[in-house]
């Protein structure tokens, strides 16, 4: 279990999250939805331990990896837990690889990172395709020796998920990963996380602010709203009756939201 | 389509710079090891020759071979530049990258000398370095050097700035890569065509100083031969004489302007 815990982060005196607690299990899906702005990025980079340094996590905050503490940890710990145990991939899908690896070569680093036993160079590729071909990566022997410019945001985030994935940790945080992405190849993407959750029993927190992508995927959804969470339940709850003024607000949003994609899907087709 | 065009502009920048740039590099390796006449022998019956066959580009006030000791100044002035860019390279990358990846107090601190360096005149700084120091080619490198930090680190480190925070630097990160490991294998890659114009430039700019430097009597010393001391003899001859200032002078001119293309053309690439 992760469990989030009163988690509270301030910039200064501005508060960006407050007294935010979420629970996330394996083999699940938890959904955070909320309007850009509302803190659902701060919240996957604090448990992450990747808020910049100006930021400051206050006293009470607590997050737990089946029962053990997160925050204070020193950087060397952290850094092996979420290697291993986490992972994260971002909503940019162009930003997220480095432009000047090869994808084959990313993908071995991250195998490397993970200090993972390496007896061989074959073994390297072989693993490598093996998380390309999971990942449904079209032509991966091709793949393998190209740069991230040569490949459709589609695929560029397919390789962030086989990135994520290659170690099996046991969460995945994926924040707002088809937003860049056109309906049908987010549609994919969404399948692809999903087969991987049930193939290798992960825990996923996916976050976005589009609530229509959470039915029927997420088995439970949170709501944020200027760093709180203002409503917690599972998706039928949410759906069939929002408490929250904001929630209803959300529901209401997505037909035109929609509109808007298809319309920049159409241009943008590629 | 204007953009396409403008595109294509450059590229010929790029392949003339380049060529020019290459076969400055030629001359200068052939300087080395090879000039039709010993630069250095002085010989009073040949005085002042206007160019013709035997001596292409004339002859000086002491009877020696222009052409020659041009060769020679190609071959030392490019010396300079290239340990001088070498030197300061390498050090400003180095600061630039730390400071700028690691942020902080020392960032500060650093850069504030930056700043405070960069303030001077560079021409005033290594007249200083060198008066200090005294005259000759290792001295000058030392101070030109110096001198190029500054600018290299200011550069590199904005880069690093621009990039530590970057989606696959984090991912990096979260994959648990060391700074060191991202700092170099991760990011360093990604600032290199900055730093290949910030290089050019850098080249351009210490065959500029040389020049300025051995012109003002504090570069090169005689009898050593560089494109600025040249300049620097021949402005007392400059109309008994003119083709003695005109030859190393031309030479300079189109050294810098090989290197301005190119890194005109790396730019827009
Ligand atoms: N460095 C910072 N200093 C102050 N406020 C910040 C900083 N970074 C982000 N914020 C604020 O934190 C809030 C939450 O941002 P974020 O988590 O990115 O929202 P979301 O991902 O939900 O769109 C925003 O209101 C943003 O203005
Ligand atoms: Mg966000």
């Amino acid at each position: 279990m992760l469990e989030i815990d009163n988690l509270t982060v301030e910039f200064g005196t501005k508060k960006v999250l407050d007294g935010v607690s979420l629970t996330a299990e394996k083999g699940k899906v938890l959904g955070i939805v909320g309007e850009s702005g509302s803190g659902k990025t701060m919240t996957a980079l604090a448990v992450m331990g990747l808020l910049s340094p100006d930021a400051r996590v206050a006293e009470g905050s607590s997050i737990q990896l089946d029962g053990k503490e997160l925050i204070g940890l020193p950087e060397k710990k952290l850094a092996a837990i979420r290697g291993n145990d986490i992972a994260m991939i971002f909503q940019e899908p162009m930003t997220s690889l480095n432009p000047t690896m090869r994808i084959g070569r990313q993908l071995e680093e991250a195998l490397r990172l993970h200090g993972q036993k390496i007896p061989s160079k074959s073994w390297l590729r072989e693993k490598v395709m093996e998380a390309l071909k999971e990942a449904c990566l079209p032509e991966p022997e091709k793949q393998y020796d190209r740069y991230p410019h040569e490949l459709s945001g589609g695929m560029r985030q397919r390789v962030m998920i086989a990135m994520g994935t290659i170690c099996r940790p046991d969460y995945l945080l994926c924040d707002e990963p088809t937003t860049a992405l056109d309906v049908t190849t987010e549609k994919g993407i969404l399948e692809l996380i999903n087969r991987i959750r049930t193939e290798h029993n992960m825990g996923i927190i996916f976050i976005t602010h589009d609530l229509k992508l959470l039915r029927g995927f997420a088995d439970k959804v949170a709501v944020m709203c200027k760093g709180k969470v203002v409503e917690q339940g599972s998706v039928e709850q949410i759906f069939n009756a929002p408490v929250e003024e904001y929630t209803r607000r959300l529901i209401a949003s997505i037909p035109d939201r929609q509109h808007r994609r298809n319309v920049k899907a159409a241009g943008a087709e590629k | 389509m204007a953009e396409k065009r403008t595109k294509v502009k450059k590229n010929i920048y790029f392949r003339v710079g380049l060529g020019i740039t290459l076969f400055f590099v030629v001359l200068m390796f052939v300087g080395l090891i090879y000039t039709p006449y010993d630069p250095n022998a002085m010989n009073s019956s040949e005085k002042f020759l206007a160019p013709c066959l035997s001596h292409p580009m004339g002859t000086d006030n002491f009877g020696r071979d222009i052409f020659s000791r041009v060769l020679k100044g190609i071959s030392m002035t490019g010396l300079v530049a290239v340990s001088t860019v070498a030197i300061g390279g390498t050090i400003g990358t180095i600061i630039g990258a730390l400071t700028g990846f690691y942020g902080g107090i020392v960032d500060e601190i650093v850069m504030r000398i930056n700043d405070t360096l960069n303030g001077f005149p560079s021409i005033l700084l290594a007249l200083v370095i060198v008066s200090i120091l005294g005259p000759g080619k290792y001295n000058v490198i030392l101070a030109l050097g110096i001198l190029f930090i500054p600018s290299f680190a200011r550069i590199v480190r904005s880069e690093y700035i621009n990039y530590k925070n970057r989606d696959f630097v984090k991912s990096a990160r979260l994959m648990g890569a060391g700074s060191l490991r991202i700092i170099f294998l991760h990011i360093f890659p990604n600032i290199l065509p900055t730093l290949l114009v910030t290089i050019t430039i850098g080249f351009n700019n210490a065959v500029l100083a040389e020049a300025g430097l051995s012109y003002l009597g504090i570069g090169i010393q005689p009898p050593d031969a560089s494109l600025g001391s040249m300049l620097s003899d021949a402005q007392s001859y400059l109309f008994s004489a003119p083709w003695y200032a005109v030859m190393p002078g031309m030479t300079i001119v189109l050294f810098v302007l090989g290197f301005s293309l190119l890194s005109e053309g790396i730019c827009s690439k």
